[in-house]
């Protein structure tokens, strides 16, 4: 019994069997791109690439973490444009409140999906459309209906340009710092143990005596909070608060969560997992616009969608088998 | 005379792991046959392999006369074999007409569905079994019993010759079992036999002509009912001497001993919005007080009151450590009491969460250190439980569906029993689990109570009650209307008690 706490790959596979196939999947891209494209691996690719999916890694965090309680959070894509404009008017602060700020402004919205959830008990699918339609309403009347270019005179840009040793953007860090925090609070805490049960059985948990209410308020909370993060990283990286941006981010967030093994239905999910089906999601469109620029064939952005989805198809598909071989085993 | 089916030498292993070993099933025409066992002895494989469900690694199989090799449930249902499953396999949402003729509609000449030939042939089906309701409203708006015996409707309509019914009146109650009874009785007038699988013996008594019983894999026994005792059954089932169990009793509980100590919980009047008009019972350290009384009686809901599930509109409870009662669960496991819940599936476990995550969920808050889960401290916690309960399983990390029903019981115990609580609630603890795991279970729970804790035993089985507890106080309507004490209680002391209360409520 010394090393139960040492990480053991074997053990690991046989209780996330059903995260097996993305993680196969996404080296297998990254090996892919690496051997067929000469720049993939240039510190430009990654560095642009990591910042730019550093959004769809926070959305996913806190979807995961919604989904795993057998709840949907509809609300993120909305709530990533509505916070970019908060944060595009909080510039001229600077990061150090700009930041703060723009994660507030998402996790009020997240409390405000956590109270029609829990206090009013409506579906979550119904209530975070509802917060959706107000998030997206709200960005387009306090911007205007325009870009709103951020303050680029104090160091809000820094944030979403800037980057450590030309490789790794300040966004990614912030990100994973995030996601090794939300793993161990999953993993480690009791917090995380309610609401995996949770999504296992609402009426058992409640018979425990677990917090169920405070556990499904904290991960609306969470959700809003990382899409809070998302808009921050988006008005700083591109310079401008955006009212039309995030549409149908819920659904890549989402996918992401899926493609990482976590049940819809909720009860089981995983942090690694989510990362890595963001980060696969973020690299077919790169591949298809190295691929794109090999200018033998030409994908244009429908027919992008097109190939994502049928890619999003094989990996699901993946997992379902190694999941049902990871059963048999364990049987 | 010939046999409707004949299964021989069934061989089977998953992944290495025997689970039959030459088994054999007989069942002739027109009879409705027990097919016993220990939960694992091979009663759902052997069942699977002939529904086509699993496929058989050596063997045979015959029905009526020709060789059977079903490959899949459709093939064994146009075989002539029809199987009702414990969780019914029905849409709720749709009509009763919909359930019964799915897959089989009658057509118009337009080829649409002819909605009145439907409705009208589902009447009649149903009406061959003595049910008359309207079939148009849909199935889940009627009671589990109507809902099993539209199952077996649509299995006769099918013209099924042999139907298997695993396990058909766990979720029924007394007068809905009379009704299914029925209906067996009707299938074995037509000439349908039935293969009947099932945890209540005394059921066996009344509808089965003869019974398998398996045990490790292997049939060890063919019994006529007519010709057999219970205890026999329950020698076959263990493979041990029945002078043996005659003389440890049918229950390991053993009430009547116990002496009473401290007061631990004095409930009074209690009277919810739902169910309960006036109960008044009280436990008191190292006894088991049972709840008697029907299906319906109010046992379950003074259970959930107790422990603040539901609230009171009137009465009160106070416990030694908390005189002012419960609001919430999560008070009610601060105050010392654990509630073993009679849903396993919806309000027990956590099905796709680890034995050892199963286990330690009530005691979560008692684990949380400043910052994380103590998971050395909480591993230790559940293997003394799994080597104490003698919990049958590869890993602590296994998830728990995998489980047989009566070690997710175990586990579900040892969840309660490791916050070491001064008051257990335990409804229905032995419910859907096989005897041997009955007798252990019984037996966890007399070791708690001669170390101290009172227990509030829940149980439709009168002689648990009987032999367990140290008092019973006897529910009707959602009312305690008596009281009586072991030793001196005897089944019929218990079901007269019931009765009379029945006659006092009714004058």
């Amino acid at each position: 019994m010394l090393d139960t706490n040492a990480f053991d790959l074997r053990k690991y596979l046989q209780g996330n069997g059903q995260s097996v196939g993305v993680w196969i999947a996404l080296v297998a891209m990254i090996l892919f791109g690496a051997l067929r494209y000469d720049n993939f691996t240039g510190a430009y690719n990654i560095s642009s690439f990591l910042n730019y999916n550093s959004m769809f890694i926070a959305i996913s965090l806190g979807m995961c973490f919604v989904i795993m309680t057998g709840g949907i959070d509809l609300s993120v894509g909305s709530v990533v444009a509505f916070t970019s404009v908060c944060v595009a008017y909080l510039s001229p602060y600077g990061i150090q409140v700009a930041l703060p700020g723009g994660i507030l402004a998402g996790m009020a919205i997240g409390a405000l999906n956590a109270f029609f959830v829990i206090k009013m008990r409506i579906p979550p699918f119904i209530a975070t459309l509802a917060t959706m339609l107000g998030a997206k309403g709200g960005a387009l009347v306090i911007s205007g209906r325009q870009t709103i270019s951020v303050d680029w005179g104090s160091n809000f840009t820094k944030f979403g340009m800037g980057n450590v040793g030309g490789l790794l953007p300040w966004s990614i860090i912030v990100v994973m710092v995030l996601a090794v925090g939300l793993w161990v609070v999953l993993e480690k805490t009791s917090i995380g143990r309610t609401v995996e049960a949770i999504g296992g059985g609402e009426d058992a948990t409640r018979m425990m005596g677990l917090p169920v209410d405070r556990a499904k308020a904290f991960v609306y909370i969470l959700s809003g909070g990382c899409a809070g993060l998302a808009g921050v990283i988006l008005a700083s990286g591109f310079g401008a608060g955006q009212p039309l941006e995030g549409v149908g981010w819920e659904l890549s967030a989402i996918a992401s969560v899926v493609v990482g093994g976590t049940l819809l239905t909720g009860g089981l999910g995983s942090v690694p997992a989510t990362v890595a089906g963001a980060l696969l999601l973020g690299l077919v469109f790169n591949i298809l616009n190295f691929e794109n620029g090999r200018g033998v064939i030409s994908f244009s952005a429908y027919w992008q969608m097109v190939v994502r989805g049928m890619f999003l198809f094989v990996v699901i598909l993946l997992q379902s088998r190694f999941s049902r071989a990871a059963a048999k085993q364990g049987a | 005379m010939q046999p409707l089916l004949r299964m021989q030498g069934i061989n089977k292993s998953f992944a290495g792991v025997v689970a039959l070993s030459s088994a054999g099933l007989e069942i002739a025409a027109g009879e409705v046959h027990a097919l016993i066992g220990q939960n694992g002895a091979g009663k759902s494989t052997l069942i699977k392999i002939l529904t086509g469900v699993y496929r058989k690694d050596s063997g045979d199989i015959e029905f009526e006369g020709a060789p059977l090799n079903a490959q899949s449930p459709r093939e064994a249902q146009d075989n002539g074999i029809a199987t009702i499953y414990q969780e019914l396999s029905l849409v709720p949402l749709r009509s009763v007409t919909e359930n019964v003729i799915m897959g089989y509609e009658p057509r118009t000449r337009f080829g649409f569905i002819d909605w009145k030939a439907a409705h009208d042939r589902t009447r009649e089906i149903l009406s061959g079994f003595g049910i008359d309701i309207d079939v148009t409203r849909p199935l889940g708006s009627y009671s589990t019993a109507i809902q099993q015996l539209t199952a077996i409707a649509r299995a006769v309509s099918l013209n099924a010759r042999l139907v298997i019914m695993d396990e058909p009146t766990s979720s029924l109650d007394d007068r809905e079992v009379e009704t299914l009874f029925g209906v067996v009785r009707g299938l074995k007038a037509r000439g349908v036999s039935v293969i009947y699988v099932s945890h209540f013996l005394d059921e066996l008594f009344h509808i089965c002509d003869r019974a398998t019983i398996m045990r490790d894999g292997q049939t060890v026994a063919v019994r006529e009912i007519a010709s057999t005792t219970k205890l026999g059954l329950i020698a076959d089932m263990l493979g041990r001497d029945p002078e043996e169990i005659a003389a440890a009793g049918m229950t390991d509980l053993g009430g009547g001993k116990g002496e009473a100590g401290e007061l631990l919980l004095d409930a009074r009047n209690l009277s919810t919005r739902r169910m309960l008009r006036d109960v008044s019972v009280s436990v008191r350290k190292g006894e088991i007080v049972g709840l008697g009384g029907l299906l319906g009686s109010g046992r379950t809901e003074a259970a959930r009151a107790i422990f603040g599930l539901d609230r009171l509109s009137a009465g009160t409870v106070s416990t030694h450590r908390t005189p002012a009662g419960f609001s919430d669960p999560a008070e009610a496991i601060r105050g010392g009491v654990g509630f073993l819940t009679e849903d396993r599936k919806a309000e027990g476990i956590v099905p796709e969460m680890s034995v050892r995550e199963n286990m330690t969920l009530a005691l979560l808050p008692a684990l949380a250190g400043k910052f994380s889960l103590d998971r050395a401290r909480e591993e230790e916690i559940v293997k003394k439980f799994v080597d104490a309960l003698g919990i049958k399983l590869a890993s602590i990390e296994q998830p728990i569906r995998e489980l047989s029903g009566g070690n997710q019981q175990k586990v579900l115990l040892a969840r309660w029993l490791a916050l070491e609580p001064d008051l257990l609630i335990l409804d229905e603890p032995t419910r859907g689990v096989d005897v041997g795991a009955k007798f252990e279970i019984q037996s966890i729970i007399r070791e708690y109570v001669e170390k101290g804790v009172g227990v509030l035993l829940i149980s439709s089985e009168f002689e648990e009650l009987v032999e367990g507890a140290d008092r019973i106080v006897v529910l009707q309507d959602g009312v305690s209307v008596t009281e009586l004490r072991n030793p001196g209680i005897t089944e019929e002391k218990l079901i007269g008690a019931i009765a009379q209360s029945h006659e006092g409520a009714e004058a």
